[in-house]
């Protein structure tokens, strides 16, 4: 395992350094917050923020990419003969993503990294994806990581670990992906104990504080069809106004719809982040809608993280409690009271 | 406004007792310091659960559209002139609606708070009279809510409510001394490059959430243009093309009916000023046809109706 300290200046420059091999992805302001942006090197950075108001999601999993191309020309030999569009998959790295946003991956990749399912574009752009997490110092008050098993510092998923000690950051290789990336870089220091000792009990002293108290115990032992019946979806649903900013800001909402675009005589297929708060997401080529009422959208995202997950793969919640749409759902629809209102759900 | 919240539930409360309406939409206070949460209530022992205070920026007529039931609705001046735009545009009755009218000082601008406390996480707000505190884990911080208020209600003329059974409070003073159009004028003075400049740049952030469009009470189309499918008339991607397509036409589409609540603007995941391309539209009724919207029961919006007398020669 390979530790090393560096002051602020000294991992700028290491991160910089890492431009040369990688795409380098590190939070950015822009105006009110931060969201990861590719660092041109030479450029500063800092980590001023608490979370980026957007997941890194988009990193791995872009919010529009093509899929196929082809000719629509009939003259064309190959016409309408879907390819794979050429993509480059280079390496590239997350510089102080949370340990939550972190999580998330691990939880989106049990949908595309499966026995029976592999999303080509999704595990070729995260297997070449360096994960260089920051320990979050000040949990928002709004974050749940700590109740749906993960923590300000869970390390699991990273590569590397960042811990921010005040007049330093501490880095830590979790794994021989990280030790390399610390092992190459030119600056910086061997960690003395007292820095690991540090380091440690701010993670230590962090986790114990933070105590958010999401109870999600009690959701693998109900009846699925008893809690989709349960009285209070269109209680919760009522203030709902459907728009896909709980989902697109979620770094665990994994659903896209796939669109065929047209531009002269190219035909681009392509998928793009889609939103099961919106009635098209269910509307059928006959006109039935399944889900046509917004207390059916409303219960699908909520029956989807907190209990079709649970059961498929036995393995938690498909939530990352970064908190993201506590903080930014427009009409302040908490996914910390609906899981309580299912865990604690008797018929 | 706090103080109205007890007047709110006293009120809801009779209402609903007397059946003289089925259910009633207000408020509840939120999980979160500078949020609040619209509710549905139809038990008249859950009343004490409705809140106001400068928090309240939506716009609940949106939650109005088709109901066919007798509802009791808290509104103030924006939302009561959405509530004239309703009815005329036959989304809901007159005679199913009991209005209780707010008169209305402004709600709070929750990312000039943000600003303000250097983005610091707000843990708790308070609210007296004109002012308001808000505390984190390491500041507490006294502001005077004239300085922070949403930018459309810093320059608000129609405060009061125009269309109400009851009112709350005595009205408001209305000012006359705003201009409500201030920077359209600059955006007006670009050139049309640096319009365009300026459009992209400002919805480059966008994400197609269109958390903007399902706020929006004018936005009750059974389909809306972004999602009709035979023929498609806009891409679904974030393609910049597409995302202006979808941001222009929203916006022709309130032209003459926007009240400039605000809503859209305040609940941008990614902090858009949309109101720029509404604004400007608002600023042209009144110009063009001395029409500013939901004021009148009487009166069809301009965009539709023909009139053998307009006075504009482009009709003639």
């Amino acid at each position: 395992m390979n530790i090393k300290v560096f002051n602020n200046e000294e991992l700028i420059e290491a991160v910089n350094n890492l431009t040369d091999s990688h795409k380098v992805y590190v939070p950015v302001r822009d105006g009110d917050f931060y969201n990861f942006k590719p660092l041109k090197k030479g450029e500063k950075f800092d980590f001023n923020f608490q979370n980026s108001r957007l997941s890194a999601k988009s990193i791995i999993y872009p919010q529009s990419e093509g899929m196929f191309e082809c000719s629509n020309d009939t003259e064309q030999e190959n016409a309408r003969i879907l390819r794979e569009v050429d993509k480059e998959y280079p390496k590239q790295a997350v510089i102080g993503i949370r340990p939550c946003d972190a999580h998330a991956f691990k939880i989106v990749k049990r949908n595309f990294d499966n026995p029976d399912y592999k999303d080509p574009w999704w595990n070729r752009r995260y297997d070449t994806t360096l994960l260089v997490g920051l320990g979050c110092n000040n949990p928002c008050a709004t974050c749940f990581c700590d109740s749906v098993g993960g923590g300000p510092f869970d390390e699991k998923m990273l590569d590397v670990m960042l811990y921010d000690l005040g007049d330093k950051f501490l880095a830590k290789g979790l794994n021989e992906k990280g030790d390399e990336f610390i092992a190459d870089t030119t600056t910086g220091n061997p960690a003395d104990e007292s820095a690991i000792k540090q380091a440690e009990e701010l993670a230590k002293a962090t986790t114990e504080k933070m105590n958010s108290n999401v109870k999600t115990d009690k959701l693998k032992e109900k009846v699925i069809n008893e809690l989709f019946d349960a009285p209070f979806w269109e209680e919760v649903a009522f203030a709902c106004i459907n728009c896909g900013t709980c989902t697109f800001l979620c770094p665990t909402c994994w659903c896209f719809d796939i669109q065929d675009e047209t531009s002269g005589k190219e035909v681009l297929r392509m998928r793009n982040w889609d939103t099961c708060m919106s009635p098209l997401f269910t509307l059928e080529g006959s006109g039935h809608n399944p889900r046509s009422e917004k207390y059916q959208r409303v219960r699908q995202r909520f029956m989807h993280k907190l209990k079709y997950y649970v059961d498929k793969y036995e393995n938690g919640v498909q939530c990352s409690g970064c908190g993201r749409c506590v903080r930014y759902c427009p009409v302040n629809i908490d996914i910390r009271h609906v899981a309580e209102l299912m865990n604690n759900f008797a018929k | 406004m706090q103080e109205y919240s007890e007047k709110i539930r006293e009120r809801a409360k009779s209402l609903l007792e007397e059946k003289k309406v089925d259910v009633f939409i207000g408020y509840k206070k939120g999980t979160l310091p500078l949020m609040n949460e619209p509710i549905l209530i139809s038990d008249p022992g859950k009343t004490d659960q409705l809140f106001w205070n400068s928090n309240c920026g939506l716009n609940l007529c949106n939650y109005l559209t088709k109901r066919t039931d007798k509802i009791g609705i808290i509104a103030n001046g924006c939302n009561s002139r959405n509530i004239v735009n309703h009815i005329i545009e036959n989304q809901i009755k007159r005679e199913q609606l009991y209005i209780i009218g707010i008169p209305c000082k402004g709600m709070i601008d929750h990312r000039a708070v943000d600003r303000a406390v250097k983005h610091k996480e707000i843990l708790s707000f308070e609210e007296k009279s004109e002012k308001f505190t808000v505390k984190g884990a390491d500041f507490e911080e006294d502001f005077d809510k004239k300085d922070f208020l949403q930018t459309n209600c810093a320059a608000c003329r129609h405060r009061n409510p125009v269309e109400y059974d009851e009112l709350i409070a005595e009205k408001v003073e209305e000012r006359t001394d705003v201009d409500p159009f201030k920077d359209v004028a600059d955006i007006e003075g670009m050139s049309s490059e640096e319009k365009w400049g300026f459009f992209t740049q400002m919805l480059s952030q966008c994400i197609r959430c269109y958390a903007c469009r399902n706020v929006c009470p004018l936005c009750f189309c059974p389909t809306c243009f972004v999602d009709e499918s035979r023929p498609q008339w806009v891409g679904k991607s974030i393609d910049p093309t597409d995302t202006m397509t979808f941001h222009i036409l929203r916006a022709y589409h309130c032209a003459g009916r926007c009240t400039d609540c605000g809503a859209c603007e305040r609940v941008c995941p990614t902090g858009i000023p949309m109101r720029q391309f509404t604004k400007k539209l608002n600023k042209d009724t009144l110009e063009l046809f001395s029409w500013e919207a939901g004021l009148s029961l009487e009166e069809r919006p301009p965009l539709d109706v023909y009139k053998v007398d307009d006075y504009n020669d482009f009709v003639k």
